[in-house]
C-alpha cells in the first residue's frame, strides 16, 4: 500500500473540483449540526421528562408561619394532628399510588439543589420560608387529579395543591415541535448531501477517468481504483463535520443552556451528551460519503 | 502462452459474430502479427486476451489461466502479466515520462525502492535515456509511443500487446518502435501486435495471423502482409 501515493491523488482530485468539494462539505457540516441538534432536542426532552417522571405528580403545600395566602392566616400553620389527618385521608384514596411528607429542611435542601446555578438567589431564601408538603404519586395523574385535590383543598392547614405535571406540558410540545422540525429538515439536508456526495464523486471519476481506465489496464486491483475517491468521499464527510462539531457546541452553549433559565429546575445536557451526539454525528457523516461514494463508484467504474 | 479453443464471440444487436470458430495457439516468446481489414475481429481478439470480453461460445486460456474460472476481483492480478500499447499513447498529460511509467507500479502498490530503480531502466530500454523530465506534450508522437511501451513492459508482463501501435506514427519512426517491441520479444515476452502496417509486417517475418469477418483465414510462421501466394 503506497499511502502517500494514494493521499497525492486524493488531493489532486479534490483541489480539481474544488468548488464542488467545497459545497459538499457546507452541506454536510449543516445537515450534520441540524441532525446533531435534533438529537440534542431529543436529549433535552428525556432529561426533563426522566427528571419529573422521579417527582411526586401532585403537591400538597402546607401552611407555615410564613404563608401569606389568606386560608392560612386565618387557620395558622398546620399543627401536627392536621398533618396526620391529611396523611391518613390521603392514604385511605384508591387514587393514590404513593404519599410521603416532605419537612421544610428537606424541602429546602431540593430547592438549593435544583437552583444550584443560582446561589444570590437560593442566598436570599431561608428554611423557614419553604413550605413543608405532601407529595402524591397518583396512578393516573389526568384522571386523578381533580378527586384528590379536592378532598384537600381548603383543608385547615392546606396551602395549595398543584398538579405538576401540567405546567410543563406546554413546555413539552413546544420542545417536541421544534425537534420534529429541526429532524426533518436535516433528513431533507441529508437526501441533499447523498445526491450531492455522488455527483461530486461522479465528477471527480470523469475528470480523472484517463488516470483510472489506465489502472485498470496496468492491473490495479479495484480496490485501488476506489480507494482514492473513497478517501476523497470521507474526508470531505469528516471536514463537514469538524464544522458540525463547532457548531453543535455552539447550539448546545449558546442555545440549549440559555434555555435553562426558562427551567423551574436544573436539567442541562452534560457534556457527556454533546460529545455522544457529536460522536454519532461522526459515525452518520463518514457512513453517508463513504457510503455513497463507494455505490456510486461501484456503478460509474463497472464499466 | 495464448490458447483459443474454438472462440465465437457475439456482440449484442449484431447479426454477424465479431470472432467465429477461432482456434489458434500462441507460444511463449512469439512475436505474432495480427493482420485484417478494420471489422475483422483484430481489437476483439485482444479484448479477449484482456478479459474485457467473454466470449460467447469456447475456451481462452492466458499465460496458463482459464479466463472463464477466473473470478471478477481477480482480473486485476491477470492484467499485471499482460502489457498494452494503443494507436493513441493513452499517456497521462499532467505526468512527465518518469511519472506516466511510474505510475503503472504505483497503483499495483510496489515499493518505492523497487520503482526507483525499475523505472530508469526500462526508459533506458525504450530509448528515451535523459527524457524523465519531459512531460507528453513536449516528446514527438514516437516518443510518447516509447513512453507508453515502457509503461507496458515496466511490470515485465508475460504477453505484450499492441493494438496498431504504429497507426499515428510516421514509416521511419515506426521502425524504430519495432526496434524497441523486438528487444522485449528478446526478452521472453510474447508479443500480439494488430496491424494495417503492410511494410512494417513485411520486413519483420514473423507470424502473422489473418482475421476477415471474424475467422481466421491465415496463419503463417514468417510471413508477410499480404495474400503469400
Amino acid at each position: 500500500m503506497r499511502v502517500q501515493f494514494v493521499l497525492h491523488e486524493v488531493w489532486t482530485g479534490l483541489r480539481r473540483n474544488l468548488t464542488m468539494t467545497i459545497a459538499l462539505i457546507v452541506v454536510v457540516a449543516i445537515s450534520l449540526s441540524l441532525l446533531g441538534t435534533g438529537f440534542l432536542f431529543v436529549k433535552q426532552v428525556d432529561n426533563t421528562r426522566t427528571y419529573w417522571q422521579g417527582k411526586v405528580q401532585l403537591s400538597i403545600y402546607l401552611c407555615t408561619t410564613t404563608s401569606v395566602s389568606p386560608q392560612c392566616h386565618d387557620n395558622g400553620p398546620a399543627t401536627a394532628a392536621e398533618k396526620a389527618q391529611i396523611m391518613h385521608d390521603l392514604k385511605a384514596l384508591p387514587q393514590v399510588q404513593e404519599v410521603f411528607y416532605e419537612s421544610q429542611a428537606q424541602a429546602f435542601a431540593h430547592f438549593k439543589q435544583d437552583f444550584s446555578r443560582d446561589p444570590s438567589f437560593t442566598n436570599l431564601v431561608t428554611e423557614a420560608e419553604i413550605p413543608d408538603s405532601f407529595q402524591v404519586k397518583l396512578h393516573n395523574t389526568q384522571a386523578d387529579f381533580p378527586i384528590v385535590a379536592g378532598t384537600v383543598q381548603g383543608r385547615p392547614g392546606v396551602d395549595q395543591v398543584v398538579n405538576d405535571s401540567s405546567i410543563l406540558s406546554k413546555f413539552y410540545k413546544l420542545l417536541g415541535g421544534a425537534r420534529n422540525a429541526v429532524v426533518i429538515i436535516a433528513i431533507i439536508l441529508i437526501i441533499a448531501a447523498v445526491l450531492l456526495v455522488a455527483n461530486t464523486i461522479r465528477l471527480s471519476a470523469f475528470n480523472r477517468r484517463r488516470e483510472t481506465s489506465i489502472m485498470r489496464l496496468v492491473g490495479a486491483s479495484n480496490f485501488y481504483v476506489q480507494l482514492p475517491f473513497l478517501v476523497e468521499g470521507v474526508l470531505a464527510g469528516l471536514a463537514g463535520w469538524l464544522i458540525a462539531a463547532g457548531l453543535l457546541v455552539a447550539v448546545k452553549t449558546i442555545g440549549l443552556d440559555a434555555l435553562q433559565q426558562y427551567f423551574p429546575y436544573n436539567v442541562q445536557l452534560s457534556a457527556g451528551d454533546l460529545v455522544e451526539v457529536i460522536l454519532l454525528a461522526m459515525v452518520i457523516g463518514v457512513l453517508l460519503c463513504g457510503g455513497t461514494s463507494f455505490l456510486t463508484l461501484r456503478r460509474y467504474l463497472r464499466a | 502462452m495464448i490458447h483459443f479453443d474454438d472462440v465465437t464471440k457475439m456482440y449484442a444487436n449484431q447479426n454477424r459474430p465479431a470472432l467465429e470458430n477461432v482456434t489458434l495457439d500462441v507460444e511463449k516468446g512469439e512475436f505474432v502479427f495480427l493482420v485484417g481489414p478494420s471489422g475483422s475481429g483484430k481489437s476483439t481478439f485482444l479484448r479477449l486476451i484482456l478479459r474485457e470480453e467473454r466470449p460467447s461460445e469456447g475456451r481462452i486460456h492466458v499465460a496458463g489461466k482459464d479466463l472463464a474460472k477466473i473470478t471478477n476481483w481477480k482480473v486485476p492480478y491477470l492484467r499485471r502479466r499482460i502489457g498494452c500499447v494503443f494507436q493513441d499513447f493513452r499517456l497521462l498529460p499532467n505526468k512527465n515520462v518518469y511519472a506516466n511509467v511510474a505510475f503503472a507500479l504505483q497503483v499495483i502498490g510496489k515499493p518505492r525502492r523497487f520503482i526507483r530503480k525499475v523505472v530508469p531502466e526500462v526508459i533506458d530500454l525504450v530509448g528515451l535515456e535523459g527524457k524523465h523530465d519531459r512531460m507528453p506534450d513536449e516528446l514527438s508522437g514516437g516518443e510518447q509511443q516509447r513512453v507508453a511501451v515502457a509503461r507496458a513492459f515496466v511490470n515485465r508482463p508475460m504477453i505484450l500487446l499492441a493494438d496498431e501501435p504504429t497507426g499515428n506514427i510516421d514509416p521511419a519512426t515506426s521502425i524504430g518502435i519495432m526496434k524497441v517491441l523486438d528487444r522485449i520479444n528478446r526478452t521472453g515476452t510474447t508479443v500480439v501486435m494488430a496491424t494495417h502496417d503492410a511494410a512494417i509486417v513485411d520486413s519483420m517475418r514473423k507470424r502473422v495471423i489473418e482475421l476477415e469477418y471474424g475467422k481466421v483465414v491465415r496463419d503463417q510462421s514468417r510471413g508477410v502482409y499480404g495474400q503469400a501466394y
